[in-house]
């Protein structure tokens, strides 16, 4: 049933047969618009700025330092630009447009309400080292920002400079080397669970730590017994994502930290998918020590083609005196205070140094606080029962067309896995994604988690209709019946979209990363 | 001149007290089109079991570990510009580095061409 | 409650064909003991768009913003005016609200803005190539050190006093954990950028030296001197630009060395939003590549032979090579870098040229002006659009005083080096194209009053 097409028209493609589609002139097709760069379009003469002129010659110190010429770069006028950049937005695929069910991506929509309050002026158009008497609005943002994720976490504290997830992993990683320093104690294993984002063993390495694996159980959760006989005293702590990258929770995460804590060590919980238990779980009641959560995901802030993002970290009683600087206190005064280099003597001795030049992502922050707010503790915890939801409706509506490696052991939480297996010969994974493409849809995670073979993660998220997941499920079906059938022009897709297959390995072995001319 | 086999799918001739050190056609196979190579230093030494270079296809980077100890000598410089070369004649003009043998003993514990075979066949 | 699509019917319909009772069965795999019953008590419930607004305008208008007053901080985050087309542009839902660009044929308008990006930094910069971004320029001069340490075999990296404090604190904090050597060079007041300091202190151990351009007081380092100094005994020359406009008016760092040169991008396209989201600039030399951390986008072809481009050598970062990555680098800030390049596309060579120019202008004016009050004197010899003036008075307590009578009058050096010794007098103060003469005059009125009691 597709009401939108009711007449099933196709379009024709061009390898097989005759094509119907005479070549333009201008290489555009209709509303499919190619668009060249803009070193092919502009001049470096070219502006859409206007000055005051400048009167004066530069001051005589600046002489021998002088450029001899204008940089080399093309300008365009703002007709130009604006068109440039319309026409490129037009190739991408985005989370107005369809479902994005990115695996531990959590692409949810993100509403505008948070773009307009950003944009308000005592938030956008304020400087980073203002007296704080005059920005005592912007610290009250951190402030409430900081203590909704206290309150939804059940932790002691929250660092909230960290720039990303993977940054706030660094900052939790590093807490745990300070609190160890400061207990004259230097473990330096961190265990990491084999199905983690590959951003916890580099996070790990990065602070200094060595990484030893922990395998996983069959039913996809981590190998508690594994995971207890290498526990010992060089064990600094251990890494561990809840709900875990195969979409599960991890139940016996509370008997994992009393094991790490008896050893000594500390839990550091990757919060990448917080967005499934917010508000119906508090990880501080797990025994969890650190968890860093990306604004980006569970809060709403627009992924923006690779970012910005934003991680605070929330901090258990043991770790929060080791926070990084900068953070905010509120005076016996009433006012908000920050703390830094040279007030940190004010009970704040033991925090472990400083991870950016300001305060964090602000810009996130005011973003994820309106998010927050609108939301509130009831609608918060709305969001993670629909989130979990529509990824069980998910699994079960297309567990008999792709099989799914952990469904037996119960249900999933925000995302459902599938494996490739049963596919036709010479089928995978990679078909079925690019298939998808074709259908209208971004599709899913693929070959993450590494432990399953041909992964498919799919995390729809709380905010697609019932209406628009049955719309992706059918489009999965079919690929999924047509990869077993063996259908060749899967292998060819997407034929639909902007480019066809690009040649990676050309990209590699010969890198091409600045314009050549 | 012999031939040895690890487990890791490098190879290594061996001819008086020098060795080539490769990965196997077996190995690039797995491996998909490989976009570069990054070899060891020459004059380096290094002991056996060692991950002495690094080789990336477009969404792995695989570690080789030397089959013997010893000190490179020599590496192949054409796969700066032909990585591709490991792909299309692994175990001749694919060769990464060659290595004068510190311990001709260790050999003993490697695979031959047709126990080798054997445990492709296994895999 | 407006974001989430899902009827109590279609919840209702969706449970049945899922075979669960209600969703608490699906926390089923959730320790009973930790479930919460409700929501969580103490907190505020669900608010309409029109009662969030409100709220968050409220606190929004307890900050006095940049554009209410006359203002003249820089220090690593500058003031400029963003053309209206960067944010209409950056705010379509297609650049807005798309993930990473994994899939490369659905994600072409990202990824060519990325290539445009890197291409249009490594020109600026003046390097050969450079990555599409990172968190924000204290962090990639961290990871620029940690680079130079691959590239170099050697691991001590030499600080110049005129880089930022906050970004010799990120570096001095990451150091601590990862072992590696930092020496860093102490911040003084003089006319002249610390160059015959950073030379001498570089040994045969230095992997690189990292130095400011224009430096922290608004001086200008010979990098081309330093640059030279660092390679005759194997070291790399990191350059740090946190002003990038400076580049319209004075020689590129790569072009005079720098081997890697990084940068906070903020200034074009970005705004101040009171320290982030910024844009953190990395270029280098092309040989380094694969030792960059964060990602790179590359050209290369479709299936049809149709030009495009995808990221590659991922076999650099954390999610191939795990805990051997160069970095644990992941989302970077790919939105910040799109208005960076319109931004600097609406520009052009020519236009950040004058625009530069401009900028110099106004802070020559600026210090003029206040140099004419009866004790103040100027600092540096050469400065772009930030120099430091010496106060007859406590510049803290000039600055506080000053924000009393709504007037941003600049960072003092205390506040930015809270450690250091005789400094207390001197005060940071940037101009650029969006501060009028009348800014400037107010600000002279206020500053003249304050000091020498004459009244405003």
């Amino acid at each position: 049933m597709n009401a939108v097409n009711a007449g099933g028209w196709k379009p024709t493609m061009g390898e097989t047969g005759e094509s119907a589609v005479p070549q333009t002139a201008s290489g555009d097709y209709g509303l499919m618009l190619e668009e060249a760069l803009i070193f092919e379009l502009g001049a470096k003469d070219k502006c859409g700025v206007d000055f005051e002129a400048v009167d004066r010659a530069p001051a005589s110190g600046l002489s021998k330092f002088l450029r001899k010429s204008a940089p080399d770069l093309p300008g365009l006028t703002e007709p130009e630009a604006v068109r440039h950049y319309t026409r490129l937005s037009r190739q991408n695929y985005a989370i107005d447009l369809g479902p994005f069910p990115l695996g531990s991506c959590t692409m949810k929509h993100n509403p505008r309400l948070n773009e307009t309050v950003a944009r308000l002026p005592g938030f956008a158009d304020v400087h980073p080292m203002q007296p704080q008497t005059t920005v005592q609005g912007a610290l009250e943002v951190i402030e409430q920002l900081a203590d909704w994720l206290i309150a939804l976490t059940g932790m002691a504290s929250v660092a909230m400079s960290p720039k990303a997830g993977a940054h706030g992993e660094l900052c939790g990683l590093l807490c745990i080397r300070a609190a160890l320093d400061a207990r004259g104690e230097t473990r330096d294993v961190v265990l990491v669970p084999e199905s983690a984002h590959g951003t916890n063993p580099a996070t790990a390495a990065f602070a200094g730590f060595k990484v030893q694996s922990i395998p996983a159980t069959p039913d996809g959760r981590v190998d508690v017994a594994a995971l207890k006989e290498k526990l010992g005293p060089n064990v600094a702590g251990v890494m561990i994502t809840n709900p875990n990258t195969c979409g599960l929770f991890e139940s016996e995460l509370k008997t994992i930290a009393d094991a790490v804590h008896a050893a000594g060590g500390y839990v550091y919980c990757d919060g990448a998918n917080f967005n499934a238990i917010v508000g119906k779980v508090r990880p501080g009641d797990l025994g969890v020590d650190a968890m860093h959560i990306n604004l980006h995901k569970t809060f709403s802030t627009p992924h923006g083609g690779g970012g910005p993002g934003a991680g605070p970290v929330v901090l258990s009683a043991a770790l929060a005196p080791f926070a990084p600087l900068p953070f905010v206190t509120r005076g016996a005064d009433g006012g908000i205070h920050l703390v830094e280099e040279e007030n940190r003597g004010e009970g704040h001795s033991q925090a472990f140094g400083r991870m950016v030049a300001f305060h964090g992502q602000m810009g996130m922050f005011t973003r994820a606080l309106t998010y927050i707010l609108s939301h509130g503790a009831d609608g918060l915890r709305q969001v993670a029962e629909d989130a979990v939801l529509n990824a069980n409706y998910v699994l079960r509506t297309c567990e008999d067309v792709l099989p799914a490696p952990f469904a037996k052991s119960g249900p999933c939480m925000h995302e459902a896995l599938f494996s490739e297996a049963g596919l036709a010969e010479g089928f995978s994974t990679l078909d079925i994604a690019k298939g998808l493409i074709d259908e209208g849809f971004h599709p899913m995670t693929v070959y993450f988690p590494l432990v399953v073979k041909g992964a498919m993660l799919i995390e729809p998220t709380e905010t697609e209709s019932k209406a628009g997941l049955d719309r992706f499920i059918a489009s999965l079906r079919s690929l999924a019946e047509r990869a077993k059938a063996g259908d060749q022009s899967l292998h060819s897709a997407p034929h639909f979209a902007p480019r066809r297959r690009l040649d990676e390995t050309q990209a590699a072995r010969k890198p091409v990363l600045v314009w050549q001319g | 001149m012999t031939r040895y086999f690890t487990e890791d799918h490098e190879w290594i001739e061996v001819e008086g007290g020098l060795g080539t050190v490769g990965i196997t056609d077996y190995a690039q196979g797995q491996l998909g089109d490989i976009t570069f190579v990054d070899l060891p230093e020459t004059g380096a030494t290094v002991a056996k079991g060692d991950s002495v270079s690094v080789v990336d296809s477009v969404k792995a980077a695989s570690d080789i570990y030397t089959p013997a100890s010893g000190t490179i000598t020599e590496v192949n410089e054409a796969l700066a510009d032909e990585p591709e070369l490991v792909n299309t004649d692994a175990e001749v003009g694919g060769w990464l580095y060659r290595i004068t043998l510190s311990d001709a003993s260790e050999l003993g514990s490697l695979m031959d061409e047709a126990a080798y075979k054997t445990y492709v066949e296994s895999l | 409650m407006r974001y989430l699509p899902l009827t109590p019917a279609d919840r209702a319909e969706m449970l049945g064909t899922i075979g669960a009772a209600s969703v608490d069965d699906l926390f089923a795999d959730v320790p009973e003991e930790a479930r919460l019953s409700g929501p969580i008590e103490g907190l505020p419930m669900h608010a309409s768009e029109m009662a969030v607004e409100r709220h968050m305008t409220k606190l929004a208008a307890k900050n006095l913003s940049a554009g209410s007053a006359p203002f003249f901080l820089g220090a690593g985050a500058y003031r400029h005016h963003v053309p209206a087309s960067v944010d209409h542009l950056i705010q379509r839902g297609e650049f807005l609200t798309a993930y990473t660009p994994y899939q490369p044929e659905i994600a072409q308008g990202t990824l060519q803005v990325l290539f445009e990006f890197q291409t249009q930094v490594a020109r600026l910069l003046g390097t050969d190539i450079a990555n599409a971004s990172m968190y924000d320029g204290s962090t990639a001069c961290w990871e620029a050190i940690l680079m130079a340490a691959r590239v170099t075999r050697k691991g001590k990296a030499v600080l110049s006093g005129g880089l930022h404090p906050h970004y010799g604190e990120v570096v001095r904090t990451m150091a601590k954990f990862t072992g590696d050597e930092i020496h860093s060079l102490a911040t003084g007041l003089t006319a002249e950028p610390d160059d015959a300091a950073v030379i001498g202190a570089i040994d045969e151990a230095t992997s690189c030296v990292v130095v400011q351009y224009p430096d922290v007081l608004g001086r200008i380092p010979d990098l081309a001197a330093i640059a030279e100094a660092a390679h005759a005994k194997g070291a790399l020359l990191v350059a740090v630009v946190t002003e990038p406009v400076a580049l319209g008016l004075i020689e590129a760092p790569g072009t005079l060395g720098a081997d890697i040169v990084v940068g906070e991008g903020q200034s074009l396209g970005v705004g101040l939003q009171f320290g982030g989201p910024y844009l953190g600039l990395l270029g280098c030399r092309e040989k380094f590549v694969r030792q960059m951390p964060g990602r790179l986008c590359g050209q290369t072809v479709d299936a049809e032979g149709k030009r495009g481009f995808v990221l590659t050598l991922s076999t650099r970062e954390q999610h191939i090579r795990r805990e051997k990555a160069t970095s644990n680098i992941c989302t970077n800030s790919g939105l910040c870098a799109l208005a960076f390049s319109i931004h600097l596309t609406l520009l052009g060579g020519e236009g950040l040229a004058q625009l530069a120019g401009v900028n110099h202008a106004r802070a020559q004016a600026m210090v003029e002006r206040l140099t004419r009050i009866p004790g103040v004197e100027l600092l540096n010899h050469a400065y772009f659009n930030e120099a430091t003036l010496i106060l007859p008075r406590d510049a803290r307590d000039v600055v506080r005083e000053l924000a009393e009578r709504e007037i941003l009058g600049g960072v003092s050096l205390s506040r930015l080096f809270p450690a250091a010794e005789g400094l207390d007098k001197a005060l940071l103060v940037t101009a650029t194209e969006t501060t009028s003469l009348e800014d400037i005059e107010a600000f002279a009125t206020e500053l003249e009053a304050l000091l020498v009691g004459v009244p405003a």
